[in-house]
């Protein structure tokens, strides 16, 4: 597998001091939160249940709107404009992948270069063009209405429908939480590949500390709608900010050393 | 011509009405319903009172329903008359449609609302994140994944539109009601049956069909899908067809009742060998035969003086039958209408008892009547609220245990039976000789005569061709002869067409010579 490529150093998304409150006067899902991650970066947000991760990412594409504070991507303020548009050139892989379920896996794959106006002899192409890159057979599949699919092969359909009108940025809710240990494993690794391979800027939410540190060129750790710290693997595992962020850690540590100590015997 | 044979014969033109104003209604509540549900689904605060006002509206029965959109688009007709100068028909078509419309929507709003509520939040989402605008998600998302749910919302209201379209036969528009309405009345039940089972056919079939499209939808069976708007199509296709030719023509009306059916029969009869084309709005209330003449969606029918008088012209003092008609012609006139002919025979509102048993009582008048507190009254569903029933009470002051109201048919059986003791009967009605009622006399005159007399509106006076065919039947019908008439219906069981032919031969038989 191919090294990530190194950042241009160019800000293409910028959190500026966001807070949100889903009720007037109510308790705030995130405060004061300011991130700016880096274009072809691989960012992952993590932290417990409730940590306002996902909404953190809901920002980015005005799924969730901003109390206050401002969201720029490349420079320009997104509250300005139109957020149908605006999705429509990022991709979102939803939690349980969200596909339509009267669509089949094909008409899903489609959907957001049809919105666009794409010709339909493009879109077929980049239909069978996707399902081959998400490794899944276009013949097998691209007729199957998603009730026939397994866990993991919704998952690619997600993936590849997020990925179908071309977005430089690609956004993951929990893609793989569902996921039995080994389709998570290949879709991880799959993803990141695509991340190299199309030179996205990707974010991605998880509670898997595991995960992230396997995937991530940077980390983002949260708790209470703040956030914790933020740097690479090695920042974190080498500096831990505090102790919740070292405790974080711990899981991983403690499964890599009874793995290097299993395969070691 | 058996009975079966008769309502086949009439099959196409009452289905072909009924299929009509049955999909302009569907279609209609569909139109208005589905609109209303997906923006009730939006706003909650909308759903409740709308669904609760559609729940409402269903619990008027139908019959009412349907009557109240006569006066009311009667009224918008006259006010659009006066401000536009454009008036239409509120009888038949258009009050039919608005309440049919009505009964359709609440099936059609409520699982609309229910379905669009119930979509998984996650696939909204999802909707949204792949960049789909509101209108996007609704068309594209939503609506999809909510049509079976509606679909079957519109079966619902389908076979509930089928059913209650049958009782617009009384505000004047045909549907496969007018062989029920009309069996009802006649005693036919050949005719009450048929309509019935072509009603639950058409129920079936209209359900089954768009059961095949809602399968089509869930199931994305294209071949479903087709098959279902090509049946759809098929039937509604059928069904309108032998509309299409049709001219309006003279419209006859007539009220609900054997003795109105026969001359409505003779009407069209007498019209048509003038080489005129008819159209019959038959089974119309009392007073909605008289609006509808008066405002020109019937051209014709027979209405009887005393009732003009009371109902009408709202009079209760009795000038003598010479001086009232007189007065009638005068206020006909008036209002554009006129007496184009005198029938010859007088269809009362009389009191009757069981000939045995007003012998027993030695009863023979209202006075005696009055003589007798206790005894149980009934009445047909207007005989109570009309003027005539008060006059009566302040001249005889008559003292009754209980009234009770009853379907014409079944009132006559009800004092055969001794459910009631004394019923308000018509004197022309063959159903008092079938049963042997004794009519009680009225000394003190406090019922006014009702000299059938058939009405027309003034612009016919000029039509030589229309006078030429009602010409003859001035004084033409002499009470004996209408009682045959009718009893010919009620006790021989015989159509009213067959009574019409009987009695026109009557009445074309020269007079033989030297009488």
């Amino acid at each position: 597998m191919a090294r990530p490529k190194k950042p241009r150093g160019r800000r293409v998304i910028e959190i500026l001091d966001v807070s949100k409150r889903y009720a007037a006067g109510g308790h705030a899902a995130i405060h004061g939160l300011s991130l700016t991650i880096q274009a072809r970066e691989f960012l992952a947000l993590i932290g417990p249940s409730g940590c306002g991760k996902t909404t953190t990412l809901g920002l980015i594409n005005r799924l969730v709107e901003p109390s206050s504070g401002t969201v720029r991507i490349g420079g320009a303020d997104i509250a300005l404009k139109d957020p149908a548009s605006l999705r429509r050139s990022i991709g979102y892989v939803f939690q349980e992948a969200g596909l339509f379920p009267h669509m089949t896996v094909a008409e899903n794959i489609a959907v957001t270069p049809r919105l666009l106006a794409w010709e339909a002899a493009k879109i077929a192409a980049r239909v069978t063009e996707l399902l081959s890159l998400v490794r899944l057979e276009p013949g097998q599949f691209a007729a199957r209405m998603p009730h026939e699919l397994s866990g993991g092969q919704r998952q690619r359909v997600a993936l590849a429908r997020a990925l179908a009108a071309r977005p430089p940025i690609l956004l993951l809710d929990e893609p793989f939480g569902a996921l039995d240990p080994l389709s998570r494993d290949e879709i991880a690794q799959d993803v990141k590949r695509i991340h190299v391979e199309l030179g996205l800027t990707t974010v991605m939410v998880t509670h898997d500390m595991t995960e992230a540190l396997l995937l991530a060129d940077r980390i983002a750790v949260m708790r209470e709608g703040r956030l914790v710290q933020v740097g690479t693997p090695k920042d974190l595992v080498a500096h831990p900010a505090d102790d919740f962020v070292a405790s974080m850690l711990e899981t991983p540590r403690r499964r890599a050393a009874a793995l290097a100590a299993a395969l070691a015997t | 011509m058996t009975s079966f044979h008769e309502a086949l014969a009439l099959l196409p033109d009452y289905l072909g009405q009924h299929v009509l104003l049955t999909i302009a209604a569907l279609g209609l509540g569909i139109g208005v319903s589905l609109p209303l549900g997906i923006v009730a689904a939006r706003c909650s605060r909308l759903a409740a009172p709308l669904l609760a006002l559609a729940a409402i509206v269903q619990t008027i029965p139908g019959l009412a329903l349907l009557a109240l959109f006569y006066p009311l688009l009667l009224a918008l007709s006259l006010l659009s008359q006066d401000l536009l100068g454009v008036s239409f028909r509120a009888l038949g078509f258009l009050p039919a449609l608005a309440a049919l419309t009505l009964y359709a929507m609440l099936p059609i709003l409520r699982n609309t609302v229910t379905a669009l509520h119930g979509l998984d939040r996650a696939v909204l989402t999802a909707a949204k994140g792949v960049g789909m605008t509101p209108r996007q998600s609704l068309l594209l998302v939503e609506l999809p994944l909510a049509a079976p749910v509606i679909v079957a919302g519109v079966r619902t209201s389908a076979v509930w539109v089928v059913g209650t379209a049958t009782l617009s036969t009384p505000i004047g528009q045909t549907s496969l009601g007018n062989y029920i309405f009309t069996g009802l009345q006649t005693e036919n039940w050949v005719f009450v049956l048929f309509g019935c089972v072509a009603a639950a056919l058409l129920a079936l079939v209209l359900d089954q069909l768009l059961a095949l499209a809602g399968a089509g939808l869930a199931l994305r069976s294209r071949p479903r899908m087709i098959a279902s708007v090509v049946g759809l199509v098929l039937v509604i296709g059928a069904s309108l067809l032998p509309l299409g030719h049709k001219e309006r023509g003279v419209v006859i009306g007539a009220k609900n009742f054997g003795e109105q059916y026969i001359l409505a029969e003779l009407l069209a009869d007498r019209l048509h060998r003038r080489g005129l084309s008819t159209s019959t709005k038959s089974n119309l209330g009392s007073s909605i035969a008289f609006s509808a003449l008066s405002a020109g969606e019937i051209d014709l029918y027979v209405d009887y003086s005393g009732t003009l008088w009371t109902s009408q012209m709202h009079r209760t003092d009795m000038p003598g039958r010479e001086k009232m008609l007189a007065e009638i012609s005068r206020w006909l006139n008036q209002r554009g209408l006129a007496v184009a002919a005198r029938l010859g025979f007088e269809n009362a509102y009389v009191l009757a008892m069981r000939a045995d048993r007003a012998r027993a009582l030695h009863i023979a008048s209202l006075s005696d009547l009055a003589a007798h507190p206790g005894m149980k009254m009934g009445g047909d569903f207007e005989v109570f609220s009309r003027p005539e029933w008060k006059s009566v009470e302040r001249a005889y002051g008559p003292d009754f245990a209980v009234k009770r109201q009853y379907q014409p048919e079944f009132l006559y059986r009800a004092v055969d039976s001794g459910d009631v003791d004394v019923i308000s009967a018509f004197s022309s009605d063959g159903r008092v000789a079938k049963y042997g009622l004794t009519l009680l006399a009225d000394p003190k005159g406090a019922l006014p005569p009702y000299d059938a007399l058939l009405l027309v509106s003034q612009k016919h006076l000029h039509d030589a061709r229309f006078m030429a065919a009602i010409a003859s039947l001035n004084g033409a019908i002499a009470l004996p002869v209408m009682q045959a008439a009718n009893l010919q219906l009620d006790r021989d069981s015989k159509t009213p067409a067959e009574a019409a032919r009987w009695l026109a031969e009557r009445i074309d038989r020269p007079v033989p010579a030297g009488h």
